[in-house]
């Protein structure tokens, strides 16, 4: 089933006055419900533009993107946040973890977004904490646990909403090879049970996780 | 999102950074308390006035240097230009109606033994003064007639003077130096309590020839006549206006009945209450300030958070009104605690000044402390809540 479809988008940033960049050229892609596809590109390629429209935070300056079908290009900031709440994961480089925060209570954020009532978050945020082995920090805060450890909580509040697309940028980006080997065993794991996953990445080892890859070079696809 | 998840979420963040919360609300709590405090304190200053004045009897009209309220008030200090002369002359005038007595008064030390007394006051009265003030003499005896009319060097001395000269001894029959002459203690003085902080036990009353004769004074200080019958209150008055209008002008003298004077005290603690309130006024729009740059400051240090937040679906009223919930909520619990301890400091120096707390203090300063809260809440509320998510996550 067509998940994401874009056609002819354009991203072009005012940068000053009167110097504009465009980071994205003509970009078309369409994407299945259920697939691992890889970004791939070197760094300032437009890589994390590109996962900004695709992730409803910014609006292309041109073209249409269709998710499930419907046309989320030209929407109003608070139907996107909505969107953004429902059918779509965050895993971001930084992890992006509230660092006062405990473990349970920074995967439960979505939720409390979403209305869900508190009963049903915590049931949720625990499941999603036991997807990615993390069942027993429930109550330790973020900097209580390791790299590896903070990116799979950030895994499940990205699952815990169990929304339509997983967007990952540079996931792996900030740990260690054998730490980075594991997240995207986990990524892996979920693509299997049937998540469709965005990655986005620079490392080729890191992209062969992925069952396609879409390379981009000065905001086109090559 | 619904209010009391908003409401979850802000209490979350409040405590999650716990030094922060507290500075805001103490900002808001001296605010607070401030305003309940110098209330309470100008409003027993005038609780305690209007009971000595009312307790002076509503029969009694006095007669004071210079001119009182009206107006024109002369600015600066003026030469005294009442006499001992009108006194007599008000005396033989308003014999039938009323009685008259005239009052010196002074600053001395007392001494007795290697004993000092520094800063007491010094009363020169007539006889009739006991009678007219309602003043009650506790042991031995007043001023008499014939102690005035011969000038003798006798005194009445108040409790706070029995205290510090003498300490458990008795008093009566002893000499002690005023201003460094001798002095024979008659009588003690029953306890008027202090006014704002000034001790009126803090007090000696000697005749009035013997203070004119030491202290060579030519003006009373206060001519107090009291009325024989309550109903010729406003005719004495305007009897001794009369008297002293041949010989002085309007500025130089005024004629205050107890109601009036009640009236002018009313207005001098007004304006008292009105400043002091403004001043407090001013620290608790200092707390609203404060509690407007530790939320702008929280909102540059959340930034990333924001950002976070709005990319999990957080909408821009969610973190509008988490931040804004945020503000009043350290605000509320910063006028609570300022109007708990407000009260309670008010009443701890009730033990030794005199203070009434007022409820429309209490209200007012909440209700403000609330509304700065809002006011100073909303721009750094609002500033948040613009935030774009991809700029807020980016920003280190
Ligand atoms: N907000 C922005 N304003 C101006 N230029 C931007 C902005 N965001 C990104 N760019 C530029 O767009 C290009 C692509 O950036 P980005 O998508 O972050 O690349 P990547 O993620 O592939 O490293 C870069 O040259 C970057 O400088
Ligand atoms: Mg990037």
């Amino acid at each position: 089933m067509l998940l994401v479809h874009l056609s002819n988008i354009n991203k072009i940033y005012q940068t000053s006055h009167d110097l504009k960049f465009q980071a994205l050229k003509n970009i078309s892609l369409s994407i299945d419900s259920g697939e691992f596809v890889a970004i791939m590109g070197p760094s300032g390629s437009g890589k994390s533009t590109l996962m900004n429209i695709l992730g409803l935070l910014d609006k292309p300056t041109s073209g249409s993107y269709k998710l499930e079908g419907e046309d989320v290009a030209h929407l109003s900031e608070k139907v996107m946040a909505e969107i953004r709440n429902k059918k779509i994961g965050f895993v971001f480089q930084q992890f992006n973890l509230l660092n006062r925060t405990s473990i349970l209570d920074n995967v439960t954020l979505p939720l409390i977004y979403g209305g869900i009532d508190n009963q049903e978050r915590i049931t949720k945020a625990k499941k999603a904490l036991d997807q990615v082995g993390l069942s027993d920090k429930l109550e330790n805060r973020p900097n209580q646990l390791s790299g590896g450890q903070q990116q799979r909580a950030a895994i499940a509040r990205a699952l815990v909403t169990d929304p339509q697309i997983i967007l990952a940028d540079e996931p792996t980006g900030n740990l260690d090879t054998k730490t980075g080997q594991q997240i995207m065993e986990i990524f892996r794991k979920l693509n299997n049970e049937g998540k469709t996953i965005i990655l986005i990445t620079h490392e080729v080892d890191i992209a062969r996780y992925a069952k396609r890859t879409i390379r981009v070079r000065d905001g086109e696809i090559k | 999102m619904n209010h009391l998840e908003t409401f979850r979420v802000a209490m979350a963040a409040i405590l999650a950074n716990k030094m922060r919360a507290f500075l805001t609300i103490l900002g808001i709590m001296i605010g607070v308390l401030s305003v309940i405090l110098l209330t309470s304190l100008v409003s027993g200053l005038k609780t305690t006035i209007t009971k000595q004045i009312a307790g002076l009897g509503s029969n009694l009209v006095i007669v004071v240097p210079g001119r009182i309220g009206g107006s024109r008030s002369p600015g600066g200090v003026q030469a005294n230009r009442l006499t001992f002369a009108d006194a007599i002359n008000l005396k033989n005038k308003l014999r039938q109606d009323a009685q008259v007595c005239a009052v010196v008064q002074k600053t001395g030390t007392l001494k007795r033994l290697n004993i000092n007394d520094k800063g007491a006051a010094i009363f020169g009265v007539q006889a009739n003064y006991e009678k007219i003030i309602s003043l009650k003499t506790e042991k031995g005896r007043f001023i008499n007639e014939a102690d005035v009319t011969s000038g003798r060097r006798v005194v009445v001395i108040g409790a706070t003077v029995v205290k510090n000269l003498f300490g458990t001894a008795s008093p009566l029959n002893q000499t002690i130096k005023i201003a460094g002459i001798n002095y024979v203690v008659i009588g003690i003085a029953g306890s008027r309590g202090s006014i704002f902080g000034i001790d009126q036990d803090n007090s000696v009353l000697i005749p009035l020839t013997s203070a004119q004769k030491q202290f060579g004074i030519t003006s009373p200080n206060t001519i107090y006549i009291n009325a024989l019958k309550a109903e010729n209150v406003k005719d004495i008055q305007a009897k001794a206006k009369a008297i002293l209008n041949k010989r002085l002008t309007e500025d130089d003298f005024s004629v205050l009945t107890q109601e009036q004077a009640l009236s002018t005290i009313s207005t001098v603690t007004n304006v008292l209450t009105l400043g002091l309130g403004g001043i407090a006024a001013i620290s608790l729009i200092v707390g609203g300030i404060g509690i407007m740059n530790i939320m702008l400051v929280s909102v540059t240090e959340r930034t990333r958070e924001i950002g976070l937040r709005k990319a999990l679906g957080a909408q821009t009223e969610d973190i509008r009104n988490q931040f804004l919930i945020e503000a009043v909520t350290l605000s509320g619990i910063g006028g609570i605690i300022g109007i708990v301890l407000g009260i309670l400091l008010s009443l701890l120096i009730n033990n030794f000044l005199q203070t009434t707390i007022t409820w429309w203090s209490v209200l007012l300063s909440f209700g403000f402390s609330m509304i700065v809260g809002i006011v100073f809440g909303v721009a750094p509320a609002v500033r948040a809540s613009k935030l774009d998510p991809i700029q807020a996550l980016r920003y280190e």
